[in-house]
């Protein structure tokens, strides 16, 4: 099985102590967003998979959760978009190629591949999204036989803010690959599609018997998304989503991640939509 | 664990100790060289403090304990143990309010991490009650300490060491409980008033208006090695049958009950009304939490000093109770008083044995007498489930 070429990360010595990385590159992309490219000052290869999150240290500021945003094959670069928000994000956005950051990881469920083999895939996201996305596009890319049609539908607010949009013109660009961008507010004249991601996901095509979906937005915007998907057929449990939960020790020990019996650091950040579909819409869970 | 020559092969004494006897018990683990803590008073309450020798025990107190009010009162006898549970837990010295987790130092753009080595001091912890045995094996599963096979819900990945470390350090002596105290529900609960397991040594009180006399069991080896070095008689049957009707009384006298199948009534229950009527009394104060044996929850903190150059990262305990518990980047998940006050008592009663496979609430009522204004966890859960019945009832059911 090719699953089997993924390495599985072992467990870290200590969970929570951070290894240290040095930026080899650093990246400005659109609405706040960095991507940082680091390597492990020790040498030693790094292993994830799609999906999973590590919590980055900045030095003497703080920690956060952060999700792997690069190819799960290259075990010695570790990439991470990184939205500037507060203050660890902001401290972490005036790093420099030659800084060096703690890394501790990486945490959290993966988002299954092999469930959907023999499967229409389809990817819902929109804005920074994209990035905890792209390493199971990369995967799913790099087994693209065991699957049929593959759909991206992404979502960013205006035109100059979509998130990798060299990577995105290239994949639309692939014959094995529908590529879905729309604008939330666009200028006249500008000549892409204006409207919903909700509304991608009615044009796109696809088999909804023999779909599976993965969903990577916000959580006010998942629920939009999960019902556009539920209009065209696609069951709750052929359905993916990651939720996002103040994370302080990423390994189920510090109670901060909780929603309802599950620990998202855990047993998420990635979630079968029937598995939460009931608590999802208790009010402040 | 300690181990001793035990001579005497397979056929263990259950003993008998009168006041010296329990004197030479706290000798004989202090030249084992363990530190040995236990129930004294200090500042009006009975907390867990280092103890030089028997005699620091509050010998002839009782604690009052009702919702809201603690008070310690002369007992009716000359009694060790006749109080319960005070504000502190053995948490305190398993699971420290505060811990280093590590220390950094810059050198130019680079840092380097180490984590300090602190010697895990070993314990001897006296007076442990039935329903404190049952939050630390709570605490164990919390924790990933595989100390109880054939776990299967909730397994952790993680172990925490340093929790590790200190909970194998620390010898248990363990007291069934001689009196129940007025918030304590451990019978509703299944853990208590009589320690089953996870001690080396349980002690029952007998005090019939007397001197206090002891029958000491061991429950490990190392347990039954320390009493048989001790030169105490062993207790006779009338002994042994008196302390088995001491712990029969004490469970036919619990201050309070949970209702049951709470787990699955709070679950089915998550908005119910009842949530917004305990806000409007809760305070949000978190004692609750600070107080209950088994709340694991912690935050961090990053401290640098004046250079800039040093850092420690430091974790603590922290409560769901605050509104930044569960901030992330645009506002709190739980704005409300009703979701801080569900996450709490859902979590002790129900999640938790989603997540671990057991109960997180003991029953020991330390949330329900420290708690400021007497909310009582038992008479919340009973608002829902009389609330759920009444509807039943009426064939309209909220399904309970
Ligand atoms: C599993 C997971 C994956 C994530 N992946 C990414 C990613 O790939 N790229 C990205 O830009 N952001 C990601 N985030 C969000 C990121 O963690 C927050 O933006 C970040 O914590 C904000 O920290 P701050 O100190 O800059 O902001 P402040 O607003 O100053 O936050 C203060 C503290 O609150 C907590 N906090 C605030 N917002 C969040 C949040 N959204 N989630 C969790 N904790 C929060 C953190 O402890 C933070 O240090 C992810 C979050 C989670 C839970
Ligand atoms: S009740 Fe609150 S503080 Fe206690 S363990 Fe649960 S989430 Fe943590
Ligand atoms: S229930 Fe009582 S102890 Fe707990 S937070 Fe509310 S007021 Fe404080
Ligand atoms: S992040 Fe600490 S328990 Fe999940």
């Amino acid at each position: 099985m090719d699953g089997a070429l993924l390495p599985r990360p072992a467990p870290a010595d200590d969970p929570m102590v951070p290894r240290t990385f040095r930026i080899e590159r650093r990246v400005a992309e659109v609405d706040g967003c960095f991507t940082l490219t680091l390597k492990a000052t020790d040498g030693r290869p790094f292993a994830f998979q799609p999906g999973q999150f590590n919590m980055l240290y900045v030095f003497g500021v703080g920690e956060v959760a952060i999700s792997v945003s690069g190819d799960c094959r290259d075990l010695n670069t570790l990439t991470h978009t990184i939205r500037e928000v507060g203050t660890v994000t902001r401290a972490m956005a005036r790093l420099r190629p030659g800084d060096v950051i703690g890394v501790r990881g990486p945490f959290g469920r993966p988002w299954p591949i092999e469930e959907a083999y023999g499967n229409d895939i389809l990817f819902v996201t929109g804005t920074v999204g994209l990035a905890p996305l792209r390493p199971l596009i990369f995967e799913v890319l790099n087994r693209r036989e065991h699957f049929g049609k593959v759909v991206i539908c992404y979502g960013s607010r205006g035109t100059h803010d979509i998130l990798y949009e060299k990577q995105l013109h290239q994949w639309r660009g692939r014959f094995d690959l529908q590529v879905h961008v729309t604008v939330h507010s666009a200028p006249s004249g500008y000549r892409g599609r204006v409207g919903s991601v909700a509304n991608l996901v009615k044009i796109a095509r696809f088999d909804p018997e023999h779909t599976t979906a993965y969903v990577c937005r916000s959580e006010t915007m998942t629920r939009p998304a999960v019902q556009a998907l539920h209009d065209r057929g696609i069951t709750s449990d052929r359905i993916y989503v990651t939720l996002e939960r103040n994370m302080k020790c990423g390994v189920g020990f510090c109670g901060h991640c909780q929603m309802g019996p599950s620990f998202m650091c855990k047993d998420g950040p990635v979630y079968r939509y029937d598995t939460i579909e009931d608590i999802f819409t208790v009010r402040e869970l | 664990m300690d181990s001793n020559d035990n001579s005497n092969g397979t056929r263990h004494t259950v003993r008998r100790l009168d006041r010296n006897g329990l004197d030479a018990l706290t000798a004989a683990l202090q030249a084992d060289g363990r530190m040995v803590i236990g129930p004294r008073v200090r500042d009006g309450a009975i907390v867990y403090d280092p103890l030089d020798g028997a005699g620091d025990l509050p010998w002839g107190l009782i604690d009052e304990q009702d919702g809201g009010r603690y008070r310690l009162v002369p007992g009716p006898d000359n009694a060790a143990f006749a109080h319960v549970v005070g504000p502190q837990s053995w948490k305190k010295y398993l699971y420290p309010a505060r811990q280093t987790l590590w220390r950094g130092r810059r050198d130019g753009p680079r840092f380097s991490v180490e984590v300090p080595a602190e010697p895990t001091p070993r314990t001897a912890f006296i007076g442990v009650r039935a329903c404190e045995l049952a939050a630390m094996a709570v605490q164990d599963r919390v924790f990933g300490v595989r100390a109880h096979s054939g776990q299967s819900v909730g397994q952790q990945q993680y172990t925490d060491t340093g929790y590790a470390a200190r909970r194998a350090a620390a010898f248990i002596v363990a007291v069934n409980c001689s009196r129940a105290g007025g918030t304590c529900f451990c019978a509703s609960m299944g853990t208590g008033p009589k320690a089953e397991s996870g001690y080396d040594i349980v002690l029952t009180e007998l005090s019939d208006g007397g001197e206090s006399v002891f029958v000491a069991e061991g429950g490990s080896e190392a347990g039954w090695a320390l009493l048989d070095r001790l030169d105490a008689v062993p207790a006779g049957d009338g002994d042994i049958r008196a302390a088995e009707r001491v712990v029969d009384a004490t469970r036919a006298h619990m201050g309070r009950a949970m209702v049951p199948g709470v787990n699955r009534l709070l679950a089915e229950n998550l908005e119910h009304p009842q949530w917004d009527a305990v806000a409007s009394r809760c305070l949000s104060c978190a004692n609750c939490t600070m107080v209950c044996p088994t709340c694991f929850c912690t935050t961090v903190e990053d401290t640098t000093d004046l250079t800039g150059e040093h850092v420690e990262r430091w974790r603590r305990w922290d409560s769901c109770f605050t509104v930044d518990f569960s901030y992330i980047h645009g506002g709190s998940i739980r704005q409300g008083g009703a979701s801080r006050y569900r996450q709490w008592m859902t979590h002790k009663l129900s999640h938790w044995h989603d997540q671990f496979g057991t109960s997180g609430c003991t029953g020991c009522g330390r949330c329900i007498t420290w708690c400021p204004v007497g909310i009582d966890i038992t008479e919340e859960a009973r608002a829902i489930h009389d609330d759920c019945h009444r509807t039943d009832d009426a064939g309209t059911g909220r399904g309970g």
